[in-house]
C-alpha cells in the first residue's frame, strides 16, 4: 500500500539539512518503526465532515480516537486545530497543499462520516503533503453506529500501515485480569476490552479465582486458569455466548498455563503431579493428551511460534527459571537464554523474529526481547515488578503487567515499543494484570 | 443462651461442611450461603473448637502448628520445618478422622505460573515427609495458589519468608 515519493522532491523543499532522520533514509511520510530515536510525524487531522445531522455527534469522538491511537504510538504528532489555515468543508474539495506545508504538516488525514438508519459511514484520505499527493486510496468503513469506535480505529490502522509499512494493530482487543480488594484476598475478575482500555466488559463474576487468560488466534476464544471447581484447572470461554468448558479435570494433579496453537486447535499448558511440572499438548476437537516434557522441573509458560513448528517455554531444571525451544512434538530442547538472572514468560512474537520475556536479575523485573536465538538481549523496562508481555499484533508493542510494592501494592497495565521507547500507563477501570492482546480484528 | 450459641455452631458446622468439598477455603462465594460475607472479607470461617481441646483443630493450628515456611525458590524442607512436619504427623496419626488438604504458596518476588508450580512443589514436598511419616497419601490432598493469597502483606523480606509457606488445614472428620 504504501507509495515511496522521489527523494528528490522533499530535498528541493527542505534542504538536506532540516530533513529528519525517517526521511533522509527512505522518502518522504515513511517511517521506520526499528530505527534509533525517531522524531514524530506532524499530522493534521481536520474536523471529519458530517454529511448529514445524525453524523454531528460522532464526528468529534472519532477525531479523538484517531488521534490518540496515532500520537499513542509515539511515531506522530498532532498539529493543534487552531493551527489550520484551511479548512476542509467537503470530503472531495481539492487539498490546498499549500496551507498544509505551512503549517509543517507532513501527513495530512481528511474524512467524512454519514449515518444511514442504523449504520454508520466513516471514510477518510490521507495526503503526503511535502510530496503534494494522496497517499494510498480512499476507504470507506461501513458497520452498526455503536461500532464508531472501530471505524476509527481502522482508519488510524490504514493512516499507520501506509506511513510505517506494518501492520496496523488499533482495532484490537485485550482480555485482561481486573482486579478488586486487598492484596491478600483479591478478587479477580475475567475482563475484555478495547486495545485502549476502552469498552470493558467483565466475562467472569468474581467469586472464583482466575488467572492468565489467552486469546484465540481468531479472537473468538479464550483459555484461562479458574479455582472454580476448587482447584486450579484449565479452561476454554466462547466469547460469543460466555460458556465455558473445562479442559482437564485429572483427581490429583493441576493444570495451568494453557496457550492456543497457531490454527487453534491445539493447546499446550502446564500439568503438575506430585510437585513436579510438565507441558502437555491437548487436542481440542478429539481430547487427546500429549507429554511433551518429561523433566524433574517446572516446564511452564509455553508458547508457540507463528508457524506452529516450535513452542519456546520456561523451565528451571538448570538450578532456575531459564527460556529453552523444543519443537511442538517435544524431543530435544535447546536453551536459549544464558544472561544473569531468572528468565520466564517467553512469548514468540507474531512476526517469528523475537522472543519477549519476564527478567529477574538484582531485584528488578524486566520485560526484555531476545531473537529466537537466544542473542541481542534488550531489557525494554524495568521496575519493582514487570511481568508477563503480550505481543501485539503486528510484533511492534508489548502489553504487559506493572505492580507496585507495599501494603497497597497494585497491578496496571502498560505498553511499550519493542525499541524500549514510548512507555505508557493503559487506562483501565480498576486494577488490571494478565494482558492477553487479541488479532486484529476483521 | 447456651443454645443459641450452640445451635450458631452447628450451622457454622454445617456451613463447614458443605464447603469441604471444594479444597480452596479462599473461595468467595462458590458455596452458597455465607459466601456474601466470604466475598467480602476473603476470609473464611470453620469450626476450630476449643484450643485447649487436644484433638481440635484450633489445637493443630495453634500449638501443633499448620505452617512451615521455605528459603526463595526452594522446596526443600529445613530441619525447622521437619520438626514442625514430624509433630504434624503423629498428632495427625493419632486424630486420623480429620481430612488434610495441603496449601503452598510463593511470595511476590516470581511470575505467575512458575510460583503456581513453586507452591505446588512446596505442597508436594510436605505431602511426601507426612506420607514418609506414616500419614495414608488418600488422606492428603494437595492445592496450591502461588503468589495469589499472601498473608503478609509488605514488600519486604520478611514478609516474603512469612509468605513462602506450606499449610496443613484440616477438614471436618468424615469430610476430606
Amino acid at each position: 500500500m504504501r507509495l515511496f515519493r522521489p527523494l528528490a522532491i522533499a530535498i528541493a523543499l527542505l534542504g538536506l539539512a532540516m530533513l529528519p532522520a525517517w526521511a533522509q533514509s527512505r522518502g518522504p511520510l515513511k517511517i521506520e518503526i526499528n530505527q534509533g530515536v525517531i522524531e514524530p510525524i506532524p499530522f493534521a487531522l481536520p474536523a471529519f465532515v458530517a454529511e448529514n445531522a445524525g453524523a454531528q455527534q460522532y464526528v468529534q469522538q472519532i477525531d479523538q480516537v484517531i488521534s490518540a491511537d496515532l500520537s499513542g504510538t509515539g511515531l506522530f504528532r498532532e498539529i493543534p486545530q487552531s493551527a489550520y489555515i484551511s479548512r476542509i468543508t467537503s470530503f472531495d474539495a481539492p487539498v490546498q497543499y499549500g496551507d498544509w506545508k505551512a503549517i509543517n504538516a507532513q501527513a495530512l488525514i481528511t474524512g467524512a462520516v454519514s449515518i444511514q438508519g442504523s449504520q454508520i459511514l466513516v471514510k477518510f484520505r490521507l495526503f503526503d503533503v511535502f510530496s503534494g499527493q494522496p497517499l494510498g486510496q480512499g476507504l470507506q468503513f461501513a458497520g452498526s453506529a455503536d461500532t464508531w469506535r472501530r471505524m476509527a480505529h481502522k482508519v488510524a490502522d490504514a493512516v499507520y500501515s501506509r506511513i510505517t509499512g506494518e501492520g496496523g494493530y488499533f482495532d484490537s482487543r485485550v482480555v485482561f485480569v481486573s482486579e478488586s480488594g486487598p492484596k491478600n484476598a483479591r478478587q479477580k475478575r475475567l475482563a475484555i476490552m478495547d486495545y485502549d482500555g476502552a469498552n470493558v466488559q467483565y466475562l467472569t463474576s468474581g467469586k472464583t479465582l482466575v488467572l492468565a487468560p489467552r486469546f484465540s488466534p481468531d479472537g473468538k476464544r479464550i483459555l484461562y486458569t479458574s479455582y472454580k471447581t476448587g482447584e486450579p484447572r484449565i479452561y476454554v470461554m466462547d466469547l460469543a455466548t460466555r460458556q465455558a468448558r473445562i479442559l482437564d479435570d485429572q483427581q490429583g494433579t493441576m493444570t495451568f498455563a494453557p496457550r492456543f496453537s497457531p490454527d487453534g486447535n491445539t493447546v499446550v499448558f502446564s500439568l503438575e503431579r506430585g510437585g513436579n511440572t510438565d507441558l502437555y499438548l491437548l487436542n481440542l476437537a478429539t481430547g487427546q493428551r500429549t507429554q511433551l516434557t518429561n523433566s524433574p522441573s517446572i516446564d511452564t509458560g509455553p508458547s508457540f511460534s507463528p508457524d506452529g513448528k516450535q513452542i519456546v517455554f520456561e523451565s528451571d531444571r538448570s538450578g532456575s527459571q531459564q527460556i529453552y525451544i523444543m519443537s511442538a512434538s517435544g524431543g530435544a530442547v535447546t536453551r536459549i537464554s544464558f544472561g544473569a538472572g531468572r528468565y520466564s514468560t517467553p512469548v514468540w512474537s507474531p512476526r517469528g523474529d523475537l522472543i519477549a520475556f519476564t527478567k529477574q536479575y538484582e531485584g528488578r523485573f524486566h520485560i526484555g526481547v531476545m531473537r529466537t536465538d537466544g542473542s541481542d538481549e534488550r531489557l525494554l523496562t524495568a521496575s519493582f515488578l514487570d511481568e508477563g508481555p503480550t505481543w501485539a499484533p503486528n510484533g511492534r508493542v508489548l502489553m504487559f503487567m506493572r505492580e507496585t510494592s507495599g501494603v497497597n501494592g497494585a497491578p496496571s497495565l502498560y505498553t511499550v515499543d519493542v525499541s524500549g521507547r514510548n512507555l505508557r500507563k493503559v487506562p483501565t477501570p480498576g486494577d488490571a494484570s494478565d494482558p492477553s492482546w487479541g488479532p486484529l480484528l476483521p | 443462651m447456651t443454645r443459641h450459641l450452640t445451635k450458631a455452631l452447628m450451622l457454622i458446622a454445617v456451613l463447614g461442611v458443605a464447603a469441604c468439598n471444594n479444597p480452596d477455603r479462599y473461595a468467595n462465594g462458590t458455596a452458597g450461603a455465607g459466601a456474601g460475607a466470604n466475598a467480602a472479607t476473603g476470609i473464611s470461617s470453620s469450626p476450630l473448637g476449643d484450643p485447649n481441646d487436644p484433638k481440635s483443630i484450633a489445637y493443630f493450628n495453634q500449638t501443633v502448628g499448620d505452617t512451615v515456611h521455605f528459603a526463595e525458590d526452594q522446596s526443600t524442607l529445613a530441619p525447622e520445618a521437619q520438626q514442625i512436619l514430624a509433630t504434624q504427623a503423629t498428632w495427625l496419626a493419632r486424630n486420623s478422622d480429620y481430612g488434610i488438604i495441603i496449601e503452598g504458596h510463593a511470595d511476590e518476588r516470581g511470575t505467575r505460573e512458575y510460583n503456581l508450580a513453586l507452591g505446588a512443589r512446596r505442597a508436594s514436598a510436605v505431602k511426601e515427609f507426612l506420607a514418609a511419616h506414616g500419614i495414608s497419601a488418600t488422606r492428603m490432598r494437595t492445592i496450591s495458589y502461588g503468589k495469589e493469597r499472601p498473608i503478609a502483606l509488605c514488600s519486604a523480606p520478611q514478609c516474603y519468608a512469612e509468605n513462602r509457606r506450606a499449610v496443613t488445614v484440616l477438614t471436618q472428620p468424615g469430610n476430606s
